[in-house]
């Protein structure tokens, strides 16, 4: 009986000892690391809702610690918004998402603690802290199996909104208002009849040139948009340029080749290109199987066309539209088949490629500018009016900014250094 | 084995598609019309599995977002173009997709591309030193360049000389840019060689 008893002893003491180092917790209520040991929370400003940011400032010291943050809904409903943040990052956005969009539901009270400590939090003690039944409104120091964990106290109540405007996007709205009054009041010019000047774009007679010399050749035309959407401007632009080319093809009686990266640029392309042959006259010469789509793979699309052209060899090849690393690929088959190569692209890491490898290269916005200049239609005359006045204001800016900054700077004038500062600020976006 | 015949026929495929620098052969034919062909047909499974579905299908009959309906109605008339008498339905598409973009494009320049630019150009000039002069060519490589996309004047006088300062900023940065490009792909043909003369043909190790 005796030996019985003692076993029992020794089994209970080894249970009891076991039990308490692995789950062993001591609380030190209201300790804390430092003082001002807290985290703040505030709802995130210009956002549309669902989204609060927290925010904290630790001693420098302890820049390598980590912190966890926890959030208590106002149901009491407890859950982690991130773990083991480094304490140097000195913020986290607990927002919504297209995951798990109710995460932070707005109109709603939230409570954020912050869990300090110096090495990666245990799971079983976060798991003790969310559970409904402990919760974790108790600040202090949690010595939990030997690791030290200073809990912040609670946030006060922080509440999700959405904001009607982005105050910080105001920049963006009054150069809106510049621009479009600017832009209305030259439509409104180049409607009531006023003439108005575009100087000659170089490298556009070469597009008759290039139709010319594909005709007398027997050889059709190849016209490249690249790889943008018709949403792109860029690709836009290609368009209209494509539309007057269309119209030289169907004057000279030849034949326009139009491979196509996207379905609906395709279908445009083919709208385009129909139009241009009916205005030119010769609707029975249009082949929409002559516009035809490729692949929407960025290298599938290069090696398609470049197949082509070996195959068609065009006399002239028309590189208009947005175009990013098949660029080269595209620009050296056509000079490598000996065919006329005009190009255009807003992609200024593209751009030099095509100065290399092509016998006229329309940069940036002198591609925009062409399609204007070949239409000369009123209406767009006046924006690209509009649109060199809006360059000279910025002009006018940057050398204001150029002269403040001389007195600013070189001549250390404390007013112009606020100035200098102040129209920084005000295109800051 | 499944690794193997993958090594084989990616090398093969690599090989058929150089052979289009001798000049163009049935081989490039081959792997030209297999890239093409394959490529194609991912993206209406793509189209299918990470458009259509999760952004019309699923939201539409699990969430009762009816207002997909109309989305939907203006992708459906796209295809009216195989029906000549109704194509010109899917002009609408077509001028909303526009519409929208150049809209959309607007407010992105002024705040992606003109606003920083021009407070990236408001740089300090402190004394005489290089970072001043490093400044300055900044402001006026800047200036020069917008002369040269001057179009409302003809370039004469000022405006020619400005105009032909601004380009030659242009290639300057053209020939940067040129040379950081083939730099990289450079790297990515080492790759390629690396790919063949490692994995392939194992004797680089």
């Amino acid at each position: 009986m005796l030996k019985r008893t003692l076993l029992l002893i020794v089994f209970l003491i080894l249970s009891i000892s076991l039990f308490s180092e692995n789950d062993s917790l001591i609380f030190l209520e209201n300790q804390t690391p430092f003082e001002g040991f807290a985290i703040t929370g505030k709802d995130i400003p210009n956002d549309g809702g669902g989204g609060i940011e927290i925010e904290w400032s630790f001693p420098d010291s302890l820049d390598n610690f980590f912190l966890t943050v926890l959030r208590k809904d106002e149901a009491g409903n407890n859950s982690i918004v991130a773990t083991d943040l480094l304490v140097s990052s000195k913020q986290v956005r607990d927002v919504s998402s297209e995951e798990d969009p109710s995460r932070v539901k707005d109109g709603t009270k939230y409570y954020y603690t912050g869990i300090l400590s110096k090495k990666m939090v245990d799971e079983d003690f976060l798991n003790m802290l969310i559970s409904k039944e402990n919760g974790y409104s108790k600040n202090g120091i949690y010595i939990f199996n030997n690791d030290t964990f200073y809990v912040t106290a609670e946030t006060d109540a922080i509440i999700s909104k959405a904001s009607w405007f982005n105050l910080s996007r105001i920049p963006v709205v009054i150069s809106l208002i510049l621009i479009s009054f600017v832009f209305l009041y030259y439509l409104n010019l180049a409607k009531s009849g006023k003439e108005l000047y575009i100087r000659k774009i170089n490298g556009l007679d070469a597009v008759e040139e290039a139709v010319g010399r594909s005709t007398e050749m027997g050889k059709p035309i190849m016209y490249i948009l690249g790889i943008g959407y018709v949403t792109d401007i860029p690709t836009i632009a290609g368009l209209t340029i494509l539309s007057r080319v269309s119209k030289k093809v169907a004057e000279y009686e030849t034949k326009i080749l139009v491979p196509s990266y996207d379905p609906v640029v395709m279908t445009t392309a083919q709208e385009v290109v129909k139009e241009a042959f009916t205005e030119a006259g010769r609707p029975d010469l249009y082949n929409k199987n002559d516009i035809m789509y490729i692949t929407q793979d960025q290298f599938g699309y290069a090696a398609g066309v470049d197949g082509m052209m070996m195959r068609e060899k065009p006399g002239a090849v028309f590189l208009q539209g947005l175009f990013f690393a098949e660029s080269l690929i595209l620009a050296e088959t056509g000079h490598s088949i000996g065919a006329i190569q005009i190009s255009g692209t807003t992609e200024t890491a593209q751009l030099p490629f095509f100065v290399a490898a092509c016998d006229y290269t329309l940069i940036g916005e002198e591609m925009m500018a062409a399609s204007v200049y070949l239409q000369k239609e009123p209406m767009m005359l006046g924006s690209i009016a509009a649109e060199d006045l809006l360059k000279v204001f910025i002009m006018v800016l940057i050398i204001v900014g150029f002269v403040l900054s001389i007195f600013a700077y070189g001549f250390n004038i404390g007013i112009f250094k606020n100035l200098f500062d102040l129209l920084a600020r005000a295109l800051q976006v | 084995m499944g690794t193997t015949i993958g090594i084989w026929i990616a090398a093969g495929l690599t090989l058929f598609i150089y052979s289009f620098l001798y000049k163009d052969n049935p081989f490039y034919k081959f792997a030209e019309h297999l890239y093409v062909g394959i490529t194609a047909g991912y993206w209406i499974i793509y189209t299918w599995a990470y458009v259509i579905q999760p952004m019309l299908l699923d939201p539409m009959i699990k969430n009762k977002q009816f207002i997909l309906i109309i989305p939907a109605f203006f992708g459906i008339i796209m295809l009216t173009r195989w029906f000549p008498q109704i194509s010109w339905l899917s002009r609408w598409s077509i001028a909303f997709t526009v519409g929208m973009g150049a809209g959309l494009g607007v407010t992105g320049a002024i705040q992606g591309f003109i606003l920083p630019q021009v407070q990236a150009t408001l740089v300090p000039l402190t004394g005489f030193n290089f970072e001043t002069f490093n400044n300055f060519l900044i402001v006026f490589g800047v200036l020069t360049t917008l002369i040269y996309f001057y179009f409302s004047k003809e370039q004469k006088g000022v405006l020619r000389w400005g105009s032909k300062i601004g380009i030659t900023f242009i290639m300057v940065a053209f020939g940067a840019s040129f040379g950081y490009t083939v730099m990289a792909r450079i790297s990515l043909l080492i790759g390629r060689i690396y790919f063949l003369l490692s994995d392939w043909l194992k004797v680089l190790r």
